[in-house]
Protein backbone atom coordinates (compact mmCIF):
# COMPACT_ATOMS: atom_id res chain seq x y z
CA UNK A 1 0.00 0.00 0.00
CA UNK A 2 1.60 3.72 -1.14
CA UNK A 3 -0.95 5.95 0.98
CA UNK A 4 -3.58 5.09 3.87
CA UNK A 5 -5.68 7.51 5.56
CA UNK A 6 -7.24 5.90 9.04
CA UNK A 7 -10.32 7.95 10.61
CA UNK A 8 -8.16 10.77 10.12
CA UNK A 9 -9.81 14.36 11.85
CA UNK A 10 -8.81 17.39 11.63
CA UNK A 11 -9.43 21.28 11.36
CA UNK A 12 -8.39 24.97 12.02
CA UNK A 13 -9.04 25.98 15.87
CA UNK A 14 -12.11 24.43 17.07
CA UNK A 15 -13.42 23.85 13.81
CA UNK A 16 -13.12 20.53 12.70
CA UNK A 17 -13.18 20.16 9.28
CA UNK A 18 -12.77 16.21 8.87
CA UNK A 19 -14.40 13.90 10.81
CA UNK A 20 -12.93 10.65 10.68
CA UNK A 21 -12.26 9.66 7.20
CA UNK A 22 -10.35 7.08 5.49
CA UNK A 23 -8.83 6.11 2.22
CA UNK A 24 -6.05 4.44 0.06
CA UNK A 25 -3.89 4.88 -3.01
CA UNK A 26 -2.27 1.80 -4.28
CA UNK A 27 0.77 1.61 -6.10
CA UNK A 28 0.18 2.64 -10.02
CA UNK A 29 -3.26 4.00 -9.27
CA UNK A 30 -4.77 7.29 -10.19
CA UNK A 31 -6.86 8.28 -7.01
CA UNK A 32 -9.71 11.03 -7.27
CA UNK A 33 -10.94 13.10 -4.17
CA UNK A 34 -14.07 15.04 -5.35
CA UNK A 35 -16.20 17.09 -3.44
CA UNK A 36 -18.34 20.39 -3.07
CA UNK A 37 -17.02 23.87 -2.36
CA UNK A 38 -15.46 23.51 1.65
CA UNK A 39 -15.83 19.82 1.86
CA UNK A 40 -12.13 19.05 2.84
CA UNK A 41 -10.49 18.00 -0.34
CA UNK A 42 -7.12 20.81 0.13
CA UNK A 43 -7.64 19.78 4.19
CA UNK A 44 -7.48 16.26 3.29
CA UNK A 45 -3.63 16.87 1.16
CA UNK A 46 -2.46 19.27 3.84
CA UNK A 47 -3.10 16.73 6.34
CA UNK A 48 -1.45 14.42 3.82
CA UNK A 49 1.78 16.89 3.87
CA UNK A 50 2.22 17.90 6.97
CA UNK A 51 1.14 21.38 6.97
CA UNK A 52 -1.99 20.32 9.60
CA UNK A 53 -1.33 17.97 11.89
CA UNK A 54 -4.29 15.12 12.73
CA UNK A 55 -6.25 15.53 15.50
CA UNK A 56 -6.86 12.03 15.59
CA UNK A 57 -6.24 9.09 13.03
CA UNK A 58 -2.90 8.17 11.43
CA UNK A 59 -1.50 8.57 7.71
CA UNK A 60 0.43 5.86 6.90
CA UNK A 61 3.00 6.28 3.82
CA UNK A 62 4.74 2.58 2.39
CA UNK A 63 3.22 1.38 5.56
CA UNK A 64 4.89 3.57 7.82
CA UNK A 65 3.08 5.96 10.20
CA UNK A 66 4.33 9.67 9.03
CA UNK A 67 1.52 11.57 11.19
CA UNK A 68 3.17 14.58 12.92
CA UNK A 69 6.12 14.86 10.59
CA UNK A 70 7.16 17.78 9.01
CA UNK A 71 6.11 19.20 5.43
CA UNK A 72 9.64 19.08 4.51
CA UNK A 73 10.20 15.84 5.55
CA UNK A 74 7.13 14.18 4.03
CA UNK A 75 8.05 16.01 0.31
CA UNK A 76 11.40 14.27 0.86
CA UNK A 77 9.79 11.23 1.33
CA UNK A 78 8.50 11.62 -2.37
CA UNK A 79 5.59 12.30 -1.19
CA UNK A 80 4.41 15.83 -3.61
CA UNK A 81 1.45 18.34 -3.42
CA UNK A 82 0.89 20.78 -5.92
CA UNK A 83 -1.10 23.24 -4.22
CA UNK A 84 -4.32 24.73 -4.69
CA UNK A 85 -3.41 28.34 -6.36
CA UNK A 86 -0.29 26.99 -8.00
CA UNK A 87 1.81 28.91 -5.54
CA UNK A 88 5.08 29.26 -7.98
CA UNK A 89 7.98 31.50 -6.42
CA UNK A 90 6.40 34.86 -8.51
CA UNK A 91 9.96 36.92 -8.04
CA UNK A 92 11.61 33.38 -9.19
CA UNK A 93 12.35 32.73 -12.91
CA UNK A 94 10.88 29.85 -14.43
CA UNK A 95 13.75 27.94 -14.27
CA UNK A 96 14.58 28.99 -10.75
CA UNK A 97 11.51 27.36 -9.67
CA UNK A 98 12.18 24.02 -11.43
CA UNK A 99 15.50 23.42 -9.82
CA UNK A 100 13.96 24.28 -6.53
CA UNK A 101 12.13 21.32 -7.25
CA UNK A 102 15.08 19.26 -6.63
CA UNK A 103 16.27 21.22 -3.51
CA UNK A 104 16.21 17.97 -1.58
CA UNK A 105 17.83 15.95 -4.62
CA UNK A 106 21.60 15.05 -4.21
CA UNK A 107 22.33 13.54 -7.87
CA UNK A 108 23.14 16.12 -10.05
CA UNK A 109 23.69 14.73 -13.56
CA UNK A 110 20.18 13.24 -13.36
CA UNK A 111 18.85 16.81 -12.26
CA UNK A 112 19.93 18.41 -15.83
CA UNK A 113 18.31 15.49 -17.82
CA UNK A 114 15.05 15.76 -15.76
CA UNK A 115 14.67 19.25 -16.21
CA UNK A 116 14.93 18.50 -20.14
CA UNK A 117 12.20 16.22 -19.66
CA UNK A 118 10.13 18.95 -18.26
CA UNK A 119 10.93 21.10 -20.63
CA UNK A 120 10.18 18.70 -23.14
CA UNK A 121 6.84 17.90 -21.58
CA UNK A 122 6.01 21.40 -21.24
CA UNK A 123 7.87 23.49 -24.72
CA UNK A 124 5.92 26.71 -23.34
CA UNK A 125 7.77 26.84 -20.35
CA UNK A 126 11.32 25.95 -22.00
CA UNK A 127 10.55 29.72 -24.00
CA UNK A 128 9.83 31.42 -20.95
CA UNK A 129 12.73 29.98 -18.97
CA UNK A 130 14.41 32.95 -17.78
CA UNK A 131 11.27 34.71 -17.37
CA UNK A 132 9.81 36.02 -13.80
CA UNK A 133 7.23 33.00 -13.07
CA UNK A 134 4.63 36.07 -11.70
CA UNK A 135 4.63 36.87 -15.57
CA UNK A 136 3.21 33.37 -16.83
CA UNK A 137 -0.67 33.11 -17.60
CA UNK A 138 -2.83 31.04 -15.01
CA UNK A 139 -2.20 28.05 -17.43
CA UNK A 140 1.84 28.37 -17.74
CA UNK A 141 1.74 28.79 -13.96
CA UNK A 142 -0.47 25.48 -13.37
CA UNK A 143 2.41 23.63 -15.76
CA UNK A 144 5.17 24.86 -14.25
CA UNK A 145 3.89 23.91 -10.88
CA UNK A 146 3.34 20.68 -12.25
CA UNK A 147 6.69 20.80 -13.69
CA UNK A 148 8.41 21.32 -10.42
CA UNK A 149 6.62 18.93 -8.76
CA UNK A 150 7.87 16.31 -11.37
CA UNK A 151 11.77 17.97 -10.46
CA UNK A 152 10.89 16.60 -7.09
CA UNK A 153 10.71 12.43 -8.60
CA UNK A 154 7.30 12.10 -6.72
CA UNK A 155 6.52 8.17 -5.41
CA UNK A 156 2.93 9.82 -5.33
CA UNK A 157 2.04 13.19 -6.67
CA UNK A 158 -1.26 14.90 -5.12
CA UNK A 159 -2.60 17.92 -7.31
CA UNK A 160 -5.22 20.41 -5.57
CA UNK A 161 -7.51 21.16 -8.27
CA UNK A 162 -5.74 21.91 -10.91
CA UNK A 163 -8.00 23.05 -13.67
CA UNK A 164 -9.26 25.37 -10.97
CA UNK A 165 -9.61 28.66 -12.80
CA UNK A 166 -8.16 27.92 -16.45
CA UNK A 167 -10.53 28.60 -19.20
CA UNK A 168 -11.93 25.46 -21.25
CA UNK A 169 -8.95 24.75 -23.82
CA UNK A 170 -6.48 24.73 -20.95
CA UNK A 171 -8.24 22.53 -18.94
CA UNK A 172 -8.48 19.89 -21.82
CA UNK A 173 -4.77 20.24 -21.97
CA UNK A 174 -4.25 19.88 -18.23
CA UNK A 175 -6.24 17.17 -18.07
CA UNK A 176 -4.10 15.87 -21.22
CA UNK A 177 -0.77 16.17 -19.57
CA UNK A 178 -2.34 14.55 -16.04
CA UNK A 179 -3.21 11.56 -18.05
CA UNK A 180 0.45 11.60 -19.07
CA UNK A 181 1.89 11.30 -15.89
CA UNK A 182 -0.35 8.88 -15.43
CA UNK A 183 0.60 6.59 -18.49
CA UNK A 184 4.49 7.16 -17.66
CA UNK A 185 3.89 5.14 -14.63
CA UNK A 186 3.61 8.04 -11.11
CA UNK A 187 0.62 7.68 -8.96
CA UNK A 188 -1.78 10.45 -8.56
CA UNK A 189 -3.70 11.84 -5.96
CA UNK A 190 -6.66 13.85 -7.82
CA UNK A 191 -8.55 16.62 -6.16
CA UNK A 192 -10.69 18.08 -8.62
CA UNK A 193 -14.37 19.81 -8.86
CA UNK A 194 -14.10 18.79 -12.13
CA UNK A 195 -15.92 15.41 -11.37
CA UNK A 196 -16.57 14.46 -14.74
CA UNK A 197 -13.63 14.22 -15.86
CA UNK A 198 -11.46 13.65 -12.97
CA UNK A 199 -13.91 10.01 -12.92
CA UNK A 200 -13.00 9.84 -16.47
CA UNK A 201 -9.05 9.16 -15.32
CA UNK A 202 -9.75 7.99 -12.13
CA UNK A 203 -9.05 4.19 -11.25
CA UNK A 204 -10.66 4.60 -7.63
CA UNK A 205 -12.73 7.53 -6.45
CA UNK A 206 -13.94 9.15 -3.41
CA UNK A 207 -16.66 11.58 -2.80
CA UNK A 208 -16.13 13.84 0.64
CA UNK A 209 -19.20 15.69 2.03
CA UNK A 210 -18.83 18.19 4.73
CA UNK A 211 -16.05 16.55 5.92
CA UNK A 212 -16.95 12.99 5.86
CA UNK A 213 -16.10 10.19 3.06
CA UNK A 214 -20.16 10.05 1.50
CA UNK A 215 -19.18 7.64 -1.71
CA UNK A 216 -16.16 5.53 -2.93
CA UNK A 217 -15.80 3.25 -5.30
CA UNK A 218 -14.28 2.45 -9.00
CA UNK A 219 -14.58 5.55 -10.75
CA UNK A 220 -16.55 3.42 -13.57
CA UNK A 221 -18.72 2.07 -11.05
CA UNK A 222 -19.12 5.82 -9.45
CA UNK A 223 -20.05 7.13 -13.05
CA UNK A 224 -22.94 5.23 -13.22
CA UNK A 225 -24.02 5.85 -9.67
CA UNK A 226 -27.57 7.65 -9.42
CA UNK A 227 -26.94 9.62 -6.51
CA UNK A 228 -23.53 10.86 -7.84
CA UNK A 229 -24.48 11.07 -11.00
CA UNK A 230 -27.42 13.98 -9.78
CA UNK A 231 -25.07 15.67 -6.93
CA UNK A 232 -22.05 15.82 -9.08
CA UNK A 233 -22.20 15.19 -12.79
CA UNK A 234 -25.81 16.38 -13.47
CA UNK B 1 38.72 74.98 1.25
CA UNK B 2 34.63 74.67 1.08
CA UNK B 3 35.19 71.80 -1.60
CA UNK B 4 38.11 70.21 0.23
CA UNK B 5 35.88 70.34 3.34
CA UNK B 6 32.86 68.44 1.59
CA UNK B 7 35.78 65.71 -0.31
CA UNK B 8 36.30 65.23 3.22
CA UNK B 9 32.64 65.08 4.69
CA UNK B 10 32.05 62.63 1.64
CA UNK B 11 35.47 60.34 2.76
CA UNK B 12 33.82 60.18 6.14
CA UNK B 13 30.35 59.02 4.75
CA UNK B 14 31.26 56.35 2.51
CA UNK B 15 33.47 54.82 5.15
CA UNK B 16 30.30 55.18 7.87
CA UNK B 17 27.80 54.22 5.13
CA UNK B 18 29.50 50.91 5.03
CA UNK B 19 28.82 50.41 8.89
CA UNK B 20 25.46 51.44 8.36
CA UNK B 21 25.05 49.27 5.19
CA UNK B 22 26.28 45.91 7.05
CA UNK B 23 24.14 46.87 10.43
CA UNK B 24 20.89 47.48 7.67
CA UNK B 25 21.24 44.67 5.74
CA UNK B 26 20.55 42.09 9.05
CA UNK B 27 16.95 44.13 9.50
CA UNK B 28 16.24 43.78 5.93
CA UNK B 29 17.51 39.86 5.62
CA UNK B 30 15.01 39.20 8.68
CA UNK B 31 12.16 41.20 7.51
CA UNK B 32 12.11 39.63 4.10
CA UNK B 33 11.61 36.42 5.98
CA UNK B 34 9.88 37.00 9.09
CA UNK B 35 7.91 40.28 8.28
CA UNK B 36 8.84 41.48 11.42
CA UNK B 37 11.64 44.12 12.60
CA UNK B 38 14.16 42.18 15.12
CA UNK B 39 14.66 45.32 16.99
CA UNK B 40 17.16 43.65 18.85
CA UNK B 41 19.14 43.83 16.34
CA UNK B 42 20.98 47.11 17.52
CA UNK B 43 22.11 44.59 20.69
CA UNK B 44 23.43 42.38 18.42
CA UNK B 45 25.93 44.95 16.87
CA UNK B 46 26.45 46.18 20.15
CA UNK B 47 27.59 42.41 21.56
CA UNK B 48 29.52 42.01 18.69
CA UNK B 49 31.94 44.83 19.69
CA UNK B 50 32.53 43.68 22.72
CA UNK B 51 33.53 40.07 21.50
CA UNK B 52 35.62 41.67 18.86
CA UNK B 53 36.99 43.79 21.88
CA UNK B 54 37.78 41.15 24.71
CA UNK B 55 38.96 38.60 21.70
CA UNK B 56 42.32 41.38 21.66
CA UNK B 57 42.07 42.85 25.14
CA UNK B 58 41.36 39.50 27.30
CA UNK B 59 41.90 36.76 25.23
CA UNK B 60 44.97 38.83 23.16
CA UNK B 61 44.14 37.86 19.83
CA UNK B 62 45.42 39.52 16.75
CA UNK B 63 42.96 42.12 15.62
CA UNK B 64 42.50 39.97 12.49
CA UNK B 65 40.67 36.90 14.18
CA UNK B 66 38.52 39.68 16.90
CA UNK B 67 36.17 39.70 13.06
CA UNK B 68 35.12 35.85 12.58
CA UNK B 69 35.48 35.85 16.67
CA UNK B 70 32.39 38.47 16.23
CA UNK B 71 30.83 37.39 13.83
CA UNK B 72 30.11 33.72 14.89
CA UNK B 73 29.62 34.84 18.69
CA UNK B 74 26.91 37.37 17.09
CA UNK B 75 25.57 35.27 14.81
CA UNK B 76 24.96 32.59 17.89
CA UNK B 77 23.18 35.41 19.94
CA UNK B 78 21.20 36.08 17.14
CA UNK B 79 19.95 32.48 16.42
CA UNK B 80 19.31 32.08 20.19
CA UNK B 81 17.17 35.00 19.68
CA UNK B 82 15.38 32.96 17.17
CA UNK B 83 15.16 30.21 19.62
CA UNK B 84 14.46 31.74 22.44
CA UNK B 85 11.96 34.33 21.49
CA UNK B 86 10.41 34.43 18.04
CA UNK B 87 10.10 30.87 17.49
CA UNK B 88 7.71 30.39 20.19
CA UNK B 89 5.68 32.54 19.22
CA UNK B 90 5.69 31.92 15.49
CA UNK B 91 4.41 28.40 17.18
CA UNK B 92 1.54 29.86 18.36
CA UNK B 93 0.76 31.81 15.15
CA UNK B 94 1.67 35.06 17.45
CA UNK B 95 0.56 38.55 16.34
CA UNK B 96 3.41 40.23 14.26
CA UNK B 97 3.01 43.15 17.10
CA UNK B 98 3.92 40.26 20.23
CA UNK B 99 7.00 39.61 17.98
CA UNK B 100 8.25 43.12 17.28
CA UNK B 101 7.43 43.89 21.50
CA UNK B 102 9.40 40.82 22.13
CA UNK B 103 12.54 41.55 20.22
CA UNK B 104 12.36 44.64 22.69
CA UNK B 105 12.50 42.86 25.41
CA UNK B 106 14.96 41.01 24.15
CA UNK B 107 17.20 44.29 23.27
CA UNK B 108 16.74 45.61 26.65
CA UNK B 109 18.22 42.07 28.16
CA UNK B 110 21.07 41.83 25.93
CA UNK B 111 22.11 45.65 27.08
CA UNK B 112 21.42 44.14 30.81
CA UNK B 113 23.36 41.87 30.30
CA UNK B 114 26.27 43.57 28.61
CA UNK B 115 26.17 46.07 31.18
CA UNK B 116 26.61 43.36 34.16
CA UNK B 117 29.22 42.10 32.03
CA UNK B 118 31.20 44.78 31.01
CA UNK B 119 29.81 47.87 33.16
CA UNK B 120 28.75 50.85 31.81
CA UNK B 121 32.43 52.61 31.09
CA UNK B 122 33.36 52.87 27.81
CA UNK B 123 36.03 50.33 27.02
CA UNK B 124 38.36 50.94 24.00
CA UNK B 125 40.99 48.90 21.95
CA UNK B 126 44.71 49.66 22.95
CA UNK B 127 45.39 52.41 21.03
CA UNK B 128 48.27 51.72 19.13
CA UNK B 129 45.93 48.47 17.23
CA UNK B 130 46.05 50.04 14.36
CA UNK B 131 48.05 53.08 12.76
CA UNK B 132 45.48 56.10 13.10
CA UNK B 133 47.52 58.97 11.28
CA UNK B 134 46.59 59.60 8.18
CA UNK B 135 47.30 58.04 4.95
CA UNK B 136 49.72 60.33 3.10
CA UNK B 137 49.60 61.75 -0.36
CA UNK B 138 45.58 61.97 -0.80
CA UNK B 139 43.58 65.43 -0.64
CA UNK B 140 42.04 64.38 2.01
CA UNK B 141 42.14 62.78 5.02
CA UNK B 142 41.77 58.75 5.01
CA UNK B 143 42.44 56.68 8.20
CA UNK B 144 43.86 52.79 7.87
CA UNK B 145 40.53 51.82 9.93
CA UNK B 146 38.75 53.93 6.99
CA UNK B 147 39.74 51.90 4.60
CA UNK B 148 39.78 48.49 6.17
CA UNK B 149 36.13 49.45 6.98
CA UNK B 150 35.21 49.86 3.66
CA UNK B 151 37.11 47.07 2.39
CA UNK B 152 35.87 44.26 4.44
CA UNK B 153 32.15 45.68 3.72
CA UNK B 154 32.40 45.17 0.00
CA UNK B 155 33.96 41.76 0.30
CA UNK B 156 30.83 40.78 2.66
CA UNK B 157 28.67 42.73 0.76
CA UNK B 158 30.16 40.80 -2.54
CA UNK B 159 29.86 37.38 -0.71
CA UNK B 160 26.13 38.33 0.68
CA UNK B 161 24.98 38.53 -2.76
CA UNK B 162 26.06 35.32 -4.28
CA UNK B 163 24.68 33.61 -1.12
CA UNK B 164 21.15 34.67 -1.74
CA UNK B 165 21.25 34.54 -5.66
CA UNK B 166 23.71 31.92 -6.46
CA UNK B 167 23.54 29.55 -3.85
CA UNK B 168 21.08 26.60 -2.60
CA UNK B 169 20.81 27.96 0.79
CA UNK B 170 20.14 31.20 -0.89
CA UNK B 171 17.61 29.72 -3.06
CA UNK B 172 15.76 28.43 -0.22
CA UNK B 173 15.91 31.71 1.86
CA UNK B 174 14.14 33.45 -1.35
CA UNK B 175 11.39 30.68 -1.15
CA UNK B 176 10.85 31.18 2.29
CA UNK B 177 10.73 34.64 1.79
CA UNK B 178 7.96 34.09 -0.74
CA UNK B 179 5.71 31.71 1.27
CA UNK B 180 6.46 29.38 4.54
CA UNK B 181 4.42 26.75 3.41
CA UNK B 182 5.12 26.62 -0.19
CA UNK B 183 8.87 26.55 0.65
CA UNK B 184 8.29 23.58 3.02
CA UNK B 185 5.96 21.57 0.17
CA UNK B 186 9.19 22.15 -2.14
CA UNK B 187 11.13 20.39 1.15
CA UNK B 188 12.75 23.47 2.52
CA UNK B 189 13.16 22.95 6.42
CA UNK B 190 11.60 26.69 7.19
CA UNK B 191 13.02 26.15 10.81
CA UNK B 192 16.57 25.72 9.17
CA UNK B 193 16.13 28.78 7.37
CA UNK B 194 14.91 31.18 9.35
CA UNK B 195 18.27 30.00 11.94
CA UNK B 196 20.09 30.22 8.83
CA UNK B 197 18.84 33.76 8.20
CA UNK B 198 19.31 34.91 12.07
CA UNK B 199 23.26 33.47 11.90
CA UNK B 200 23.95 35.90 8.74
CA UNK B 201 22.37 38.91 10.04
CA UNK B 202 23.64 38.36 13.05
CA UNK B 203 27.49 37.87 11.84
CA UNK B 204 27.22 40.63 9.91
CA UNK B 205 25.51 43.45 12.95
CA UNK B 206 28.85 41.64 14.85
CA UNK B 207 31.48 42.47 12.12
CA UNK B 208 29.81 46.19 11.96
CA UNK B 209 30.12 46.61 15.68
CA UNK B 210 33.75 45.54 15.60
CA UNK B 211 34.02 48.22 12.57
CA UNK B 212 32.42 51.11 14.48
CA UNK B 213 33.65 50.25 18.03
CA UNK B 214 37.88 50.09 15.64
CA UNK B 215 36.37 53.33 14.31
CA UNK B 216 34.95 55.66 17.27
CA UNK B 217 37.26 53.46 19.56
CA UNK B 218 34.44 53.49 22.19
CA UNK B 219 32.31 50.23 23.17
CA UNK B 220 29.18 50.82 25.71
CA UNK B 221 26.34 48.56 26.53
CA UNK B 222 24.53 51.69 25.03
CA UNK B 223 26.69 52.17 21.71
CA UNK B 224 23.41 50.29 19.86
CA UNK B 225 21.32 52.88 20.22
CA UNK B 226 23.60 54.99 17.77
CA UNK B 227 23.05 52.93 15.35
CA UNK B 228 19.64 51.37 15.56
CA UNK B 229 17.79 54.55 14.37
CA UNK B 230 20.01 54.21 11.14
CA UNK B 231 19.64 51.45 10.42
CA UNK B 232 15.99 51.40 10.32
CA UNK B 233 15.48 54.46 8.22
CA UNK B 234 18.28 53.02 5.82
CA UNK B 235 15.97 49.98 5.42
CA UNK B 236 12.67 52.56 4.94
CA UNK B 237 14.67 54.31 2.50
CA UNK B 238 16.09 51.22 0.47
CA UNK B 239 12.42 49.37 0.74
CA UNK B 240 11.62 47.12 3.62
CA UNK B 241 13.83 43.82 2.98
CA UNK B 242 15.38 44.30 0.08
CA UNK B 243 19.02 43.35 0.11
CA UNK B 244 19.89 46.65 -2.22
CA UNK B 245 17.87 48.45 -1.09
CA UNK B 246 19.42 48.21 2.31
CA UNK B 247 23.09 49.06 1.15
CA UNK B 248 22.08 52.04 -0.74
CA UNK B 249 20.14 52.82 2.05
CA UNK B 250 22.89 52.62 4.21
CA UNK B 251 25.45 54.73 2.55
CA UNK B 252 22.58 57.32 2.23
CA UNK B 253 22.03 57.96 5.74
CA UNK B 254 25.29 58.33 6.47
CA UNK B 255 25.48 60.72 3.54
CA UNK B 256 22.82 63.01 5.05
CA UNK B 257 24.33 62.71 8.42
CA UNK B 258 27.53 63.88 7.47
CA UNK B 259 26.12 66.20 5.34
CA UNK B 260 23.95 67.79 8.07
CA UNK B 261 27.07 67.53 10.31
CA UNK B 262 28.97 69.91 8.15
CA UNK B 263 25.87 72.38 7.61
CA UNK B 264 24.73 72.66 10.91
CA UNK B 265 26.99 71.19 13.00
CA UNK B 266 26.55 67.84 14.83
CA UNK B 267 23.42 68.57 17.14
CA UNK B 268 21.61 68.24 14.34
CA UNK B 269 22.59 65.26 12.67
CA UNK B 270 20.17 62.50 14.40
CA UNK B 271 17.43 65.10 13.97
CA UNK B 272 17.77 65.32 10.31
CA UNK B 273 17.98 61.13 10.24
CA UNK B 274 14.65 61.37 11.95
CA UNK B 275 13.39 63.46 10.16
CA UNK B 276 13.63 61.55 7.06
CA UNK B 277 12.89 58.87 8.45
CA UNK B 278 9.31 59.89 9.03
CA UNK B 279 9.16 61.94 5.56
CA UNK B 280 9.72 58.19 4.27
CA UNK B 281 7.24 56.85 5.83
CA UNK B 282 4.91 59.65 4.61
CA UNK B 283 5.27 59.87 0.97
CA UNK B 284 7.01 56.95 0.15
CA UNK B 285 6.96 53.91 2.51
CA UNK B 286 8.11 51.28 -0.53
CA UNK B 287 11.41 53.13 -0.77
CA UNK B 288 13.35 54.67 -2.90
CA UNK B 289 13.78 51.84 -5.13
CA UNK B 290 10.82 50.16 -4.03
CA UNK B 291 7.98 49.87 -6.55
CA UNK B 292 4.23 49.40 -4.83
CA UNK B 293 2.59 46.22 -3.57
CA UNK B 294 0.27 45.69 -6.25
CA UNK B 295 2.47 46.83 -8.99
CA UNK B 296 5.06 44.04 -8.16
CA UNK B 297 5.12 41.36 -10.65
N1 LIG C 1 -7.35 28.34 7.26
C1 LIG C 1 -8.59 28.00 7.63
N2 LIG C 1 -9.12 28.44 8.79
C2 LIG C 1 -10.36 28.09 9.19
N3 LIG C 1 -11.15 27.29 8.49
C3 LIG C 1 -10.71 26.82 7.31
C4 LIG C 1 -9.40 27.14 6.82
N4 LIG C 1 -9.23 26.52 5.64
C5 LIG C 1 -10.36 25.85 5.40
N5 LIG C 1 -11.25 26.01 6.40
C6 LIG C 1 -12.59 25.39 6.50
O1 LIG C 1 -12.45 24.00 6.46
C7 LIG C 1 -13.44 23.41 5.63
C8 LIG C 1 -12.79 22.61 4.54
O2 LIG C 1 -12.03 23.47 3.71
P1 LIG C 1 -11.16 22.96 2.49
O3 LIG C 1 -10.33 24.11 2.03
O4 LIG C 1 -10.46 21.72 2.87
O5 LIG C 1 -12.27 22.65 1.41
P2 LIG C 1 -12.10 22.22 -0.12
O6 LIG C 1 -12.88 20.99 -0.29
O7 LIG C 1 -10.68 22.21 -0.51
O8 LIG C 1 -12.86 23.42 -0.85
P3 LIG C 1 -12.54 24.16 -2.24
O9 LIG C 1 -13.12 23.30 -3.30
O10 LIG C 1 -13.28 25.45 -2.12
O11 LIG C 1 -11.08 24.34 -2.32
C9 LIG C 1 -14.29 24.56 5.12
O12 LIG C 1 -15.43 24.66 5.92
C10 LIG C 1 -13.43 25.77 5.28
O13 LIG C 1 -14.21 26.90 5.54
MG1 LIG D 1 -9.57 23.30 -1.78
Amino acid sequence: MLLRLDQVAAGYGAIEALHGISLKVERGQVVSLIGANGAGKSTTLNVISGLIKPARGAVYFEDRDISGWRADQITALGLVQVPEGRQVIATMTVEENLSLGAYRRRDRRQIGSDMDGVYERFPRLKERRSQKAGSLSGGEQQMLAVGRALMMRPKLLMLDEPSMGLAPLLVNEIFRIINAIKNSGTPILLVEQNARKALALADYAYVLERGVIAYEGKALDLRQDPKVIAAYLG
Amino acid sequence: MISNEFLQQVVNAISLGAIYSLFALGYAMVFSILGVLNLAHSAVFMWGAFLGLITVTEIKLPLLLAFPVAMVGAGLIAVALDFLAFRPLRRRNAPRISQLIVSIGASALLVSLSQLTFGTDPRRFPFDILPSGAIQGLPFRVTLIQVIVLITALILMVLLNILVLRTRLGQAMRAVAFNQRTASLLGVNVSGIFASTFFIAGALAGIAGVLYGLTYNSILPFMGDQVALKGLTAIVLGGMGSIPGAVLGGFGVAGLERFSVAVGGSDYRDAVVFLILFLMLLVRPQGLIGQKEQTRA
